[in-house]
Order: structure tokens, then C-alpha cells, then sequence
């Protein structure tokens, strides 16, 4: 089995080698002949099938009613009741959706058809508004498959969304008799409104066996954790009203009831916090004396004072959800969407979605017998996380509750999850709002781990042609304690590099590489060759940093694995005149990038800059030859929202040939292409992800009267 | 050439002849049309009229889902009572809150009997609740109630087996159809089926047990607990043992299994085909016939070769080198295997249909574990292969984080479950599931604290919050002298000039009342004075009056300069979950008295800093009072100088990480130098009681959590040969 995902390897274009032009428009010729062939094989070989199939599907000039009508005898089979004790184990047949390399559940669309009973009196309605608008959502969805053999899931064209409106032993019937029915294995039924009186089921009551059941609804003991979706009940004001998003602050209400039936047992229980706690607890009820044609759904009153619904909601920081009848309330999805954080009153109801949301980070859930102290419950949440409950609420609806595809597609979602969970959505996407997803960071190397010592670091060196210098590097770096290997890049394809015996004889293995070409990004490389997780990256001519500090740069390193550490820092600035980044290598107070011609870092930030830089950025670098180092000290701070970290003092970059770090940096030209990178980048990231901090890290006793002797780095700081 | 050409030509033609003769169907599956085929696609029609269909449900429907024929909600409640039971309890009918109401959610353990002994491993739970901070030795203040009766092993072959249950259990008096009682259980039911039987009446009593199934189990009430040995520590436990994230993982096996493989019986469908996925390089599966006394008998054509190969393999040497470990179901549904694995940080791939997966109420396991499905073994290998480096190397930290935060010890596993009990008591004062999956875990966070994210430390980056822009100086007095010395009026000055300061809090623990407000200096910041109840511990108490997240902790006699504190506050602000402070100490083992040792010398390390002058978040505050259990806090108080190395030991312990060393000037240490030296042999008393104090610590948190640093943050131009003008803190070089 291939997987993309696995292969690291970036593989260049394949060349065409290209035909003499004369051959060239020979064989175009040819091609389209046969092209044409084939074509005119299509039009006769399918026309005939694309007019069968269009008359049941294509023609889009057709109307609901239009559909076959298929009566059912009053004897034909009826499907035993939900079986409780369904799990997707036992109930769903997993051989169906097969291993894929997308990771997606194919889903069927029986075809919609009219039921009726024996005396031609139809079954329910054909289909309702919403179903319909469900099925197309599903229909154009990744998910959707039109051939019934290769379907896992199957979504009958029976619309049980509300119980009230079926014939439940006739609708039964129509569902047993589906062509793929089987006990109802893999079927997928949406249900909204379940049960009726007088005893309200909160689980759809047409006997369904095996389906599963999206409902909107349930009770813990109905609900099959792990096998039914809960889903919330769609809200038909979500199309016909617009509210518009309102920031955070103080609204005129701290708590608002706006259901119309309450049960009068709770209507006292809220009147009496009302009347306890004055003007900001708002209790409402249906208007009495509204003038005709004035919709009473969208009109609530208090008293004689008339309030528009939905927009009251957002007048209130706390909306109660209480359960009537049933458990599910639509309710629920005003509330979101105005923004007001539903304070949920139904023991043991099913949050929608509740197998992937965390309405803990949404709402409230009180139990039905803490009412009377709902206010000082509400009272001790603290202002800030209000206001992220509120965008929180916001979000939950925006995602997946504002429309019936949303539903749908989150149902999908969920139960895709089940059946590849290695390839499911994790709980960050699921959950954060995205203004969350954009200023949060998940540092890829979370674990707070102190590598151990005894691993050492590898040196990676890039080098083209200064081979005496280099030499010299090689010769300094190797008497670091904790050097475990050294990795010469050789990035010089014209030359090769000296023979194996003149090399400096040092302790550890020296490996080198050679580079099919001559870039930059190849100092970036996650070589195999790397074994440790700490790499020192160092240009050929630093010679200055003495063994003290780089072994002390190590231990530095080990203390924060998955940061830059390196040496000479930098600063970025904001340049006020010309509203644009600044490069700053003067002698500041501040920090926000280490240089790479002396750093430490984790490899796994090699294999990040390598095959996880966003934009062209890689590609920029290397035909610019510049700037590689702040490429990696963007892609670091972006991934893990820390600062550098610059270890010992200052010193002069002096170098025998003079071109390195500060020799460059002081050319004019130089600092200007600098600059450039940084906007280049920036605007690349979308942010300005690095770091400015105030310090960087000595040795404990640096400086320390104290005996040098006795200091574990000593040696630490000289010119 | 021109004869070539003719060729092509003519075989070109005539396979577009045969196309046309015999195409056709076998053509229209060939995805060369697909162009057509999305084109004629059958999706579900647009219907003409789909803009008059009607709602499924009106809005005034929707709205007045209400019907006054239905019982009142109490009665109703009260109806639930009676039919919910049972194998169908929940906390709203079989569990009474109102127990919970007065005194907290606080644990009884019934006292053990004479005649009686526990196992081992139930001696540890119930230690482990004794030694929680919600034990109670009174039943009427209990919330919840834990049997002295050994449960866990229900298997009435074993020998741990307890019998007559029923009939002790309905001679406790507080037992009550065992309602608010939570039961362990670690083995149920026996050959042949294993079936979940405890074999007595648990009525309305919370479960907590191991390989518990999804449909015995009653969701929101009871809770899966894992699998462990009885050699399995009561506290600390070992670390995992993920040393090094590498990407790719650089691991010899991709995936293994050794095990048995049952020849008949319950759950052998799964472990007779796991040799199957086996190809000997990457995948390792095996498997051995040889369990129970008469396995000859059962035995089939491959068990004598499988016995070979089963003999080849070390299981720990396995477990250390694969990145993926099979936990398959055994003759029950958990195994020992899945913390092995975990511990091990090689990833479990769960093969155990219908297992409740341990803690599943709080815990994600989908970022720590691959859950397959028993019947699709064989999709395992390409399916683990699939899996991006990335993920990979997450869901290993993950594993790692999970077994530390949870599972390493039986203190860990009995704390988990009590906390998740606890959480269902008030919902709204709970930890939401980010918590419990996100570093330090659920046990080190306190909803009673905070339900904000931003209120703890450890979130910022996560959420893109960042720490408060201002302090609290909070400033210990302990003198007798009960005027105000010339030290702290220094130190208040110094302090208040700082301009991140917000306020100064003073905590006056002497005997004499503190001086008139008059006395003391006045300052551009708010002022606070607190009396203390003159303990120890009293200086980490989570006041009210502390309202920025940063506090800045200092003893009277501290000496500090303004710079040095603003200096100080910018770099926790970099590091708000660590200690951030000025004079440290370190701890180190010593082999010779075989004890922890302990130094306030000049060293090259550092692994406590002082909280004489020390930056850290106020939440440890409220972590030190209601988290650490109270016997610990006497114990500090008892001793005279151990409160800063608790507290040090504590933030080690949350984030596994060293406090933060800062300069500081010259002179500052030379008091601290001198006055360390005058002291004498009070100050060698002082000495050996903090080194006590530690050696206790390390015995009660079961491990030493104080961890080493090498550095010191400095300004960045420190000492460095710059003009003084340029630099921002030249006053810290004097």
C-alpha cells in the first residue's frame, strides 16, 4: 500500500525529451483521429444510457410529486424496534466502506418514491423542506456515491424528521422494504421531533432495527453512545432571520427566558428568580393581544412591553434552554445564534454533537432541581470566559447548526470519524473558533522532555570551497564533549571534496554529503545521517566560539529542545516612516532571532522547514542565496509561539576571510535584503510570529566572584 | 521509417475499430470517461418545486413544544426515581447530591474489620483515598462511601475472591441499596465467558472497573478504569519512556504483539489471527499455544512452530523498539498490555470491540491511541503505515503525558476516577475536555479555581491569551519588632517604583498588630496589609486581595532595586508556568548517607529558587492550599524553613520543568552570604531541617520532582563591552 503521506523524498520533474517537430505534429495529428474516434464511440456506444438514466435523475425540470408511487400491502414485513444494545461493532457492518487511501465513507441516496397503503391513502408527506435540503447537502458532498455497491452508508429518501407528521407501522414498512434494507445495517435515519403523546419517547418510535439513528433528541438511555448521532433540532428562523454577530460586552439582560410553553411549574420557579433578583432576569411569554397578521412566533411579551424574537436574545448574556416535552428544543439554536449562552435545563438530554463539542466551553448545563440557584451559579463565572462562551455559542452555530447541511455533513463527519479514527478530526478543529485556530499555537513538541545528555548533538556544517577554514571548524567543534557527530553539507558541485586523508583526524564520525545543487535550503536538510535530536548548524568559518560555549549552548539547548539557541541575536523593528519591517544588528537590549551559522535546534524543525514551509518561501531563499536563517527562525516561532534563546555575550564575529555573519550584515545592501525577507515573510505568515525578549542565558555563576576553576563552563565569553 | 510509421498508424485504427465493436460496458467503467460520467452523475434532484415544500415541522410547532397533560417535572423526577435503576441508573436517579451539599465532596472509607484482610492492590486504593485531600473519617459529612470489602477480584475461582457479599453488605447500616457508593473492581466473571457478574447486588452503587464493555456500562454514572498489576506503585511511579521526539520515528519495529493465543474460547477469534499481519521485518506479531495446563490438547498444525518463533522475541525489547504496540482483547476486554504500552510510549492499537476505554468520559484517546476494530486486523499494518510522521510523533508525547497524568500510580488512577465524580456533582464548576487532554491534566487543574483558560498558566500559548502586564508584591513579615524596619521600607519603595507593579500586598504575621496606615510609606500603587494566622503555609494561602496573575513573593529583609524587579517581571512573563527568581539553591542525590542532599552554596546548578524574592503565577497558590492534601501542609508547618521548597517542589511536579534563575547585583548575595555565616549554628539547625523537609517530600510525592538547571538569564548586553549608555539595565552589573 502507497501512502503519499509517507514519502518524504521530493522528486523533481521528469524530463520529456523532446520529438523533432516534423515527428511532433505526426503523432498530434494521429492522436486527435483517434481522439475523435473514441468520442464518436461514446456519443453512439452511451447515448442510449444516459437517456434511461436521466429520465429517473438528470432531468432537473421535475417536481416532487412527479416521483413513482409504491403502495404497500398492509401485511409486508415490519422491522423489529431499535435495538438498544446496537454498537458499531455489532450492528454496523464495517466490510462495506473498505480500506481507502481519502479515508471517506461513500453514502447512497435511495431515490425519492411516494408511499402508500393499500387504499392508496399516502404514508406521510412526501418530503419536507429541510430533508430535502439535507439529501442535496449530502448529494453534493464528498461523501455521496450514486452506486448502491459500493455505498457504506445508506440514507433512505423517507422523511422521519418529525414524528408528528408519520404513520408509524406504514412508515416502518417503507423502510423494511428498501432495496438494501437488511435489517436496517448501515442505514442512517435523521430525526428531529421524536415521540408523541402522551409519553414522549425522546428516540424516533418507528421501529427501525439496526439503523442508526441521528436524533434530535435523545435521552441517556436511549442514546447508543458510539452508535446514534445526537443532532440538534434546526431552528427555521436560522434562513429567514439575520443576526449579526455582537462583540463581547455588557448586555441589558444577565438571564432570559424565551420559550412560549413552559410547563408552569418551571414558569414559577423562573418568576421567582425574577422577582428575587429584579430587572436583569427577564422571563417572557407568548403575546395575548397581538394585532392581526403580526407572526405570535416572532413576538414575545413581558407585561404590555412587546419584544421582537429572535433579536431579544441578544439583549441577554444567559438564554435558558429548558426542555418541554421533549428534550431537544429549537430553541437552542436561537439562542446560539444570537450569541447568548444557553443555559441548558434538561436532565439527562444528549447535547448535539455531544460525541465531538465541548459545550462545556459553551454553555451551562444546570440540573432541573438547582433552578432556584441558577443565579449565583451564573453569577460566579467570570466576565472573560463569558465572553469566549458567547463566541463559543456563536461559533457552535455558525459550524453546525445554521443550516441543515451543516447538520448533515457534521453527522457524517462523525460517524466517518468512527471508521477511520486513525484519519479523525481531532478536537481543536471540531472545537476552536477560528479566530482561536488563527492566534493559538500547538507546538509540535509539547512534552516537556529534557533530552538526555548522553545523546550529544550532531554539527552539520555547510561548506562550498573554504576548505581551510572549514578544517579549522571542524577541528574547534570536535573538542565539544558532547559532539556525537559531524556532517560536512558540501554544496560545491563543481569541485570535489579533499580526499579522506587529509581531512582532520577528530573522534567522532565525520560524514559528508554532497548536494546535487548548490542551495541554501540544504543546510535545512533532515539528513538520515542526523541520529540525534539536537543539531548544531555552523558555518564553515566560526572559529570564534570556544568549546565552553558551545557545549554550555548544548545544555542550553537540552533545556529548551524546541527553541532556536544559538549565539549572535538579532532583532526585528518596526520602522515607523516607512510603515515596514526592520532588520536591526546593532547592539540592542532585545532579541527576536539567533543566527543560524551557530545555532542549536530540534531536527524536527529540519524536516518542517523542509516539507512544511508555508508559501514559496523555501524556493525564495534559495534563488535569493539569503536569508535562510530568518526563514527558520519564522517557521520555529510560528509552530511553537516561543522566543529565542541567545546564549553568552556578544562577541566580534571576526573571521580570517571576513564575509560571514558580521562582516555581511554591515554592508548596506545587505541589511536592506534583510529587511526585505522579514516583510517577505511576514506577509507569507500571515503574522509576525517572532518573539522579543530581554534576556539570554549564562553559565549559573557567569561573571560570578568565584573561583574560574570551579565554574563548569569557564571559559565562556573570552574575545 | 515510412513503413513504421504505417504500422502505427494501422494499429492505431484498428484498436479504435475494436473499441467500437466491443466497448461498451466494460468501457463505461473505465475512468478515461469520467469527465462524462460526474456530468451524468445521478445526485439528488433539484426538484422545480422545492421552494414550496413545506417545513418539516412549523414554527409554531416548533415553539410551544409543550403539552399541560404531562406530568408535572418534579413528578416526573420523582417517576424516574423508581424506573431508572439498576442496570439503568444514572447520577440524577441513583445518586443523592443533597449528601454533597454541606461538607463538599468529601470520601468515607468504611472501616476495615477484624478477619477481614484486603489484597495488596486494594490496600493501595483505599491508602490512596485516606491520603486524599477529600477523605473523611466521618459518614455523616460523606458524599461518597468506599466498601472495606475487596471487590476487585470477582472471579469466584481465584483466590482473592470474597464471598457472602451480599449478605455483609446488607448488614452496613450506611449502605442504603448502595447509593453514593462507588465499587472497584478489577476481574469479573470467569471461564468460559468471563461475563461482567460481580456476583453480588451492587444496586444503585457507582462501578469502577476494569475491561468494563460498552453495554453493561452505564454512560455519565459508571466509570472504566484500567488494568493494573499489584506491583503497580502506590505514588510517583515511573516516568515513561520516551526520551527523544524523532521524526520519522526512528524505531526498529513498526508494530508488534506477543502474547497468547487461545486455542478455544472467548475472545481467541482475534488472537488466532493476529499471526497472520506477522512479516517477520517491520510488523512482529506473535503468538504462543502454551497457557493453562491442558493447551496440548487444543493444540493445532501451527502451534509448535509459532512456540519457536514466540521463543525468539524479548517482550520488553519489543516494547522499547516499536512505534506501534496491538493491544488486543484478551479473555477480558482490557489487558495489562495497554499501560505497558502507554508507559512504553509505543502507541496502543486497540483491537477490543466494545471496550470502554479507561476514563473515556474525560480522556481523548483518539490523540493517544489508534482504535481499530477486531474485524479489521488485516487493515491494520497498511493503515498504521499511513499515518503522517507528525501524528505520529504527537500521539507518542501523548501517550507519554496520558500515563504520567493519570495512570503512572494507584494514587493517579483512584485520584482520576475521584475527580471525575466529582466534576458531575456541579457541572458548571467542571473541567471541560480540553482540560483533561491538554499538559498539566485534569488532576493539577482546579475548576474551583478558575473555569477560565486564561486564568492559568498554562494555556497562553495554546489560546493565544498572554499573562496580565502588571504584578502584586506580596510581602511576608514575620519580625517581632511590629514597627517597620528600614529593609522593608526599602524594599517597598524599590518595589512600588516598578512600572509593572499594580499593587503590594503585605501579609503581617506577627504577634503585634500592624503599624497605623499613617506609618507606612506612601506609594503610587495600592497598599494592602493582610493579618496572617502565623503559619508558614499562611504565605501561599490564594487571597482575595492578589488579583493580577503574576505575584511577586518577598520576605522582608529582601533586598531589591527597581531594575532588578522589572528585569525579573519581563522574563516570567516568557515563562508564566515557572518560578522566576533570584537567590536559588539546589538538591542533589547523595550516595553515601543514601538520602537527598541539599546545598544553598555557590553551584553551577540550580533547582530551587527561593521564594524570598521570586516571581510565579498566583494560581500556585490556590494549587499549594487545596490541592497538596492537608498532613502535608502541617508538615511544612511544622518545620522551619521548608514552605519554599514545597512550593518549588509542587511547580516542578506541574511542569516537569527547572525555576528560572535572574541576575541579580553583586551585593545582595554578599548580605545573604554574610547573614547565612553569622547564623551559626541556628543556621545548621535550619539547614539540616530543610534537608529533612525535602527527603519527605521526595517519600510522600514518590519521586523527586525538583529538576536541574544550568543557566541564569541575564539582560542581553550583561557585562558586555558596550557603552553603558546603550545598555537598558546597567544598574544589575554593579
Amino acid at each position: 500500500i502507497m501512502c503519499a503521506s509517507a514519502k518524504y523524498n521530493t522528486r523533481g520533474p521528469a524530463l520529456i525529451p523532446r520529438m523533432k517537430t516534423k515527428h511532433r505534429i505526426y503523432y498530434i495529428t494521429l492522436f486527435s483521429i483517434v481522439l475523435l474516434g473514441l468520442i464518436a464511440t461514446g456519443m453512439f456506444q452511451f447515448w442510449p444510457h444516459s437517456i434511461e438514466s436521466s429520465s429517473d435523475w438528470t432531468v432537473e425540470k421535475r417536481s416532487v410529486h412527479d416521483v413513482p408511487v409504491v403502495k404497500l400491502p398492509a401485511d409486508s414485513p415490519i422491522p423489529e424496534r431499535g435495538d438498544l444494545s446496537c454498537r458499531m461493532h455489532t450492528c454496523f457492518d464495517v466490510y462495506r466502506c473498505g480500506f481507502n487511501p481519502k479515508n471517506k465513507i461513500k453514502v447512497y441516496i435511495y431515490s425519492l418514491k411516494k408511499y402508500v397503503d393499500e387504499y392508496g391513502t399516502s404514508v406521510s408527506n412526501t418530503i419536507s423542506r429541510e430533508y430535502n435540503e439535507l439529501l442535496t447537502a449530502i448529494s453534493d458532498s464528498e461523501f455521496y456515491t450514486d452506486d448502491v455497491n459500493r455505498a457504506c452508508l445508506f440514507v433512505p429518501s423517507i422523511d422521519v424528521l418529525n414524528q408528528n407528521a408519520l404513520r408509524i407501522k406504514e412508515t416502518a414498512q417503507a423502510l423494511a422494504q428498501l432495496s438494501r434494507w437488511d435489517r436496517g445495517t448501515n442505514h442512517l435515519l435523521f430525526n428531529m421531533l421524536p415521540g408523541g403523546p402522551p409519553d414522549y419517547n425522546t428516540a424516533l418510535d418507528v421501529p427501525r432495527d439496526r439503523a442508526l439513528l441521528a436524533g434530535g433528541g435523545f435521552s441517556t438511555w436511549t442514546y447508543r453512545q458510539g452508535y446514534d448521532v445526537s443532532i440538534p433540532v434546526y431552528s427555521p428562523l436560522s434562513g429567514e432571520v439575520d443576526l449579526p454577530e455582537r462583540g463581547p460586552g455588557p448586555r441589558r439582560f444577565f438571564i432570559l427566558s424565551s420559550q412560549m410553553a413552559l410547563h408552569p411549574e418551571y414558569r414559577l420557579e423562573l418568576e421567582a428568580l425574577q422577582a428575587e433578583n429584579g430587572e436583569s432576569v427577564l422571563i417572557l411569554d407568548k403575546c395575548t393581544n397581538l394585532s392581526d397578521g403580526v407572526p405570535a412566533v416572532r413576538k414575545r411579551c413581558y407585561k404590555n412591553q412587546v419584544f421582537d424574537y429572535p433579536q431579544v436574545l441578544q439583549e441577554s448574556t444567559f438564554c435558558i434552554v429548558l426542555r418541554g416535552a421533549r428534550l431537544g428544543q429549537a430553541v437552542l439554536s436561537d439562542v446560539l445564534q444570537a450569541g447568548c449562552v444557553p443555559v441548558i435545563i434538561a436532565d439527562s438530554y444528549i447535547l448535539p454533537f455531544s460525541e465531538v463539542l465541548d459545550w462545556k466551553r459553551a454553555s451551562v448545563v444546570i440540573p432541573e432541581e438547582k433552578i432556584p440557584e441558577m443565579y449565583s451559579i451564573l453569577q460566579s463565572i467570570p466576565q472573560r470566559q463569558i465572553e469566549e462562551m458567547q463566541r463559543q455559542a456563536r461559533w457552535f452555530w455558525e459550524a453546525y447548526f445554521r443550516s441543515m447541511k451543516a447538520i448533515a455533513l457534521a453527522t457524517l463527519q462523525i460517524i466517518n470519524d468512527r471508521i477511520y479514527p486513525y484519519a479523525a478530526i481531532s478536537y481543536e478543529e471540531w472545537n476552536d473558533p477560528p479566530a482561536v485556530k488563527w492566534s493559538s499555537v500547538s507546538n509540535p513538541l509539547f512534552l516537556p522532555l529534557i533530552p538526555p545528555q548522553s545523546q550529544g548533538f550532531t554539527a552539520v556544517v555547510l561548506t562550498y570551497d573554504r576548505v581551510e577554514s572549514l578544517f579549522r571548524v571542524i577541528t574547534e567543534v570536535s573538542k565539544v564533549p558532547s559532539l556525537s557527530k559531524l556532517l560536512v553539507v558540501w554544496n560545491n558541485q563543481n569541485k570535489n571534496p579533499p580526499e579522506d586523508s587529509l581531512w582532520p583526524k577528530i573522534r567522532v564520525p565525520l560524514k559528508v554529503v554532497r548536494t546535487a545543487e548548490n542551495k541554501l535550503s540544504n543546510r535545512f536538510f533532515p539528513y538520515d545521517e542526523i541520529e540525534t535530536e539536537a543539531v548544531l548548524a555552523i558555518d564553515d568559518d566560526i572559529i570564534m566560539l570556544t568549546s565552553d560555549e558551545l557545549q554550555f549552548g548544548y545544555e542550553v539547548w537540552r533545556e529548551f529542545p524546541d527553541r532556536l539557541v544559538g549565539y549572535p541575536g538579532r532583532l526585528h523593528l518596526w520602522d515607523h516612516e516607512m510603515n515596514k519591517w526592520k532588520y536591526e544588528s546593532e547592539w540592542t537590549n532585545e532579541v527576536s532571532m539567533v543566527l543560524t551559522g551557530a545555532a542549536f535546534y530540534h531536527k524536527y524543525f529540519n524536516y518542517l522547514y523542509t516539507y512544511k514551509m508555508p508559501g514559496d518561501i523555501k524556493n525564495w531563499v534559495d534563488a535569493h542565496m539569503n536569508c535562510e536563517d530568518i526563514a527558520m527562525n519564522f517557521l520555529v516561532a510560528n509552530v511553537t509561539g516561543k522566543s529565542v534563546i541567545k546564549v553568552t555575550p556578544r562577541k566580534k564575529f571576526k573571521c580570517p576571510e571576513c564575509t560571514a555573519i558580521d562582516g555581511l550584515s554591515l554592508d548596506q545592501t545587505h541589511m536592506v535584503e534583510r529587511s526585505e525577507c522579514i516583510n517577505k515573510f511576514a506577509s507569507v505568515f500571515g503574522t509576525m510570529p517572532l518573539k522579543v525578549v530581554e534576556h539570554r542565558a549564562d553559565p549559573v555563576l557567569y561573571k560570578d566572584d568565584f573561583p574560574e576553576k570551579l565554574k563548569s563552563f569557564p571559559n565562556i565569553g573570552s574575545l | 521509417m515510412q513503413t513504421r510509421k504505417k504500422y502505427i498508424f494501422l494499429t492505431f485504427l484498428a484498436s479504435w475499430l475494436l473499441l467500437f465493436l466491443f466497448g461498451g460496458d466494460q468501457l463505461r467503467r473505465f475512468s478515461f470517461f469520467s469527465g462524462r460520467k460526474a456530468e451524468a452523475r445521478r445526485n439528488w434532484p433539484r426538484w422545480t418545486d422545492r421552494s414550496l415544500l413545506k417545513s418539516f415541522a412549523d414554527a409554531e410547532e416548533l415553539q410551544r413544544d409543550g403539552d399541560p397533560s404531562l406530568l408535572s417535572p418534579r413528578e416526573r423526577r420523582a417517576a424516574w426515581l423508581s424506573v431508572y435503576r439498576g442496570s439503568r441508573c444514572r447520577m440524577e436517579t441513583c445518586f443523592d447530591f443533597s449528601r454533597c451539599e454541606k461538607h463538599g465532596f468529601k470520601v468515607f472509607t468504611y472501616p476495615q474489620e477484624r478477619g477481614q484482610p484486603v489484597s495488596e492492590t486494594y490496600g493501595k486504593i483505599l491508602s490512596s483515598i485516606e491520603r486524599s485531600r477529600y477523605h473523611t473519617a466521618k459518614p455523616e459529612e460523606a458524599c461518597l462511601f468506599i466498601l472495606s470489602i475487596d471487590t476487585l477480584d470477582r472471579d469466584h475461582l481465584s483466590g482473592q475472591y470474597v464471598r457472602d457479599v451480599d449478605e455483609k453488605i446488607r448488614s452496613f447500616p450506611l449502605w442504603n441499596g448502595g447509593r453514593n457508593h462507588l465499587i472497584f473492581n478489577l476481574y469479573s466473571g470467569t471461564w468460559p465467558d468471563y461475563a461482567g457478574d460481580l456476583g453480588f447486588d451492587i444496586g444503585q452503587a457507582i462501578l469502577a472497573k476494569a475491561s468494563f464493555d460498552t453495554e453493561s456500562f452505564r454512560p455519565g454514572f459508571d466509570i472504566s478504569i484500567p488494568l493494573f498489576s499489584k506491583e503497580h506503585p502506590q505514588r510517583g511511579g515511573d516516568r515513561g519512556w520516551l526520551s527523544q521526539d524523532s521524526v520519522p520515528p526512528r524505531k526498529k519495529y513498526l508494530l508488534v504483539f506477543k502474547g497468547k493465543r487461545y486455542l478455544t474460547g472467548i475472545g481467541s477469534g482475534t488472537r488466532n489471527a493476529l499471526h497472520h499481519i506477522h512479516n517477520g521485518k517491520d510488523i512482529i506479531s506473535l503468538t504462543t499455544c502454551k497457557h493453562g495446563k491442558d493447551w496440548e490438547k487444543h493444540k493445532d498444525t501451527r502451534c509448535d512452530r509459532d512456540n519457536i518463533d514466540y521463543e525468539r522475541f524479548d517482550y520488553q525489547e519489543l516494547l522499547h523498539n516499536s512505534t506501534f504496540c496491538i493491544v488486543p482483547r484478551g479473555r477480558r476486554l482490557g489487558s495489562f498490555r495497554f499501560l505497558e504500552a502507554l508507559q512504553a510510549a509505543c502507541i496502543p492499537v486497540l483491537l477490543s470491540d466494545g471496550w470502554e476505554l479507561p476514563f473515556a468520559e474525560a480522556i481523548d484517546w483518539g490523540k493517544a491511541a489508534v482504535v481499530g476494530s477486531e474485524r479489521l486486523l488485516l487493515q491494520i499494518p497498511s493503515a498504521v503505515r499511513c499515518i503522517h510522521p507528525e501524528r505520529v510523533l504527537a500521539f507518542q508525547q501523548q501517550t507519554q503525558f496520558l500515563w504520567d497524568a493519570y495512570f503512572s500510580s494507584v494514587d493517579k488512577i483512584v485520584h482520576t476516577t475521584l475527580e471525575i465524580i466529582k466534576d458531575r456533582l456541579s457541572p458548571h464548576r467542571s473541567r471541560s475536555r480540553f482540560l483533561w487532554n491538554a499538559l498539566p491534566g485534569g488532576l493539577l487543574v482546579l475548576p474551583d479555581f478558575s473555569t477560565h483558560l486564561g486564568d492559568f498558566p498554562f494555556y497562553y500559548l495554546q489560546h493565544g491569551y498572554s499573562p496580565s502586564k502588571k504584578f502584586t508584591a506580596f510581602i511576608r513579615v514575620v519580625s517581632q519588632g511590629g514597627s517597620l524596619s528600614q529593609p522593608i521600607l526599602r524594599l517597598i519603595q524599590a518595589v512600588s517604583g516598578s512600572q509593572y507593579c499594580a499593587q503590594i500586598v503585605v501579609l503581617w504575621s506577627c504577634e503585634k498588630p500592624p503599624p497605623p496606615s499613617g506609618k507606612w510609606p506612601q506609594t503610587t500603587v495600592p497598599l494592602t496589609i493582610i493579618q496572617g494566622r502565623r503559619q508558614l503555609s499562611d504565605r501561599f494561602f490564594p487571597f482575595e486581595a492578589i488579583q493580577t496573575d503574576a505575584v511577586l513573593s518577598l520576605d522582608e529583609d529582601t533586598s531589591l532595586s527597581t531594575s532588578e524587579v522589572d528585569f525579573a517581571f519581563l522574563v516570567w512573563r516568557s515563562f508564566p508556568e515557572r518560578i522566576v527568581g533570584f537567590p536559588t539553591q539546589s538538591h542533589f542525590w547523595d550516595p553515601e548517607q543514601g538520602r537527598w542532599g541539599y546545598t544553598s552554596r555557590w553551584t553551577n546548578e540550580l533547582s530551587i529558587v527561593l521564594t524570598a524574592a521570586a516571581f510565579y503565577h498566583r494560581y500556585y497558590h490556590s494549587l499549594f492550599t487545596e490541592y497538596l492534601p492537608a498532613g502535608l501542609r502541617e508538615l511544612v508547618d511544622g518545620l522551619a524553613a521548608c514552605e519554599d521548597i514545597l512550593m518549588n517542589v509542587l511547580v516542578a511536579a506541574v511542569t516537569k520543568l527547572p525555576p528560572i534563575k535572574v541576575t541579580q547585583r553583586k551585593q545582595h548575595k554578599d548580605v545573604v552570604a554574610q547573614q547565612a555565616e553569622v547564623k551559626g549554628t541556628a543556621g545548621s539547625r535550619r539547614f539540616s531541617q530543610r534537608q529533612d523537609c525535602l527527603n519527605q517530600l521526595a517519600d510522600w510525592f514518590g519521586y523527586m520532582p525538583l529538576v536541574s538547571s544550568q543557566l541564569r538569564l541575564d539582560p542581553v548586553l550583561f557585562k558586555d563591552q558596550v557603552s553603558v549608555l546603550r545598555k537598558k539595565y546597567p544598574s544589575l552589573e554593579k
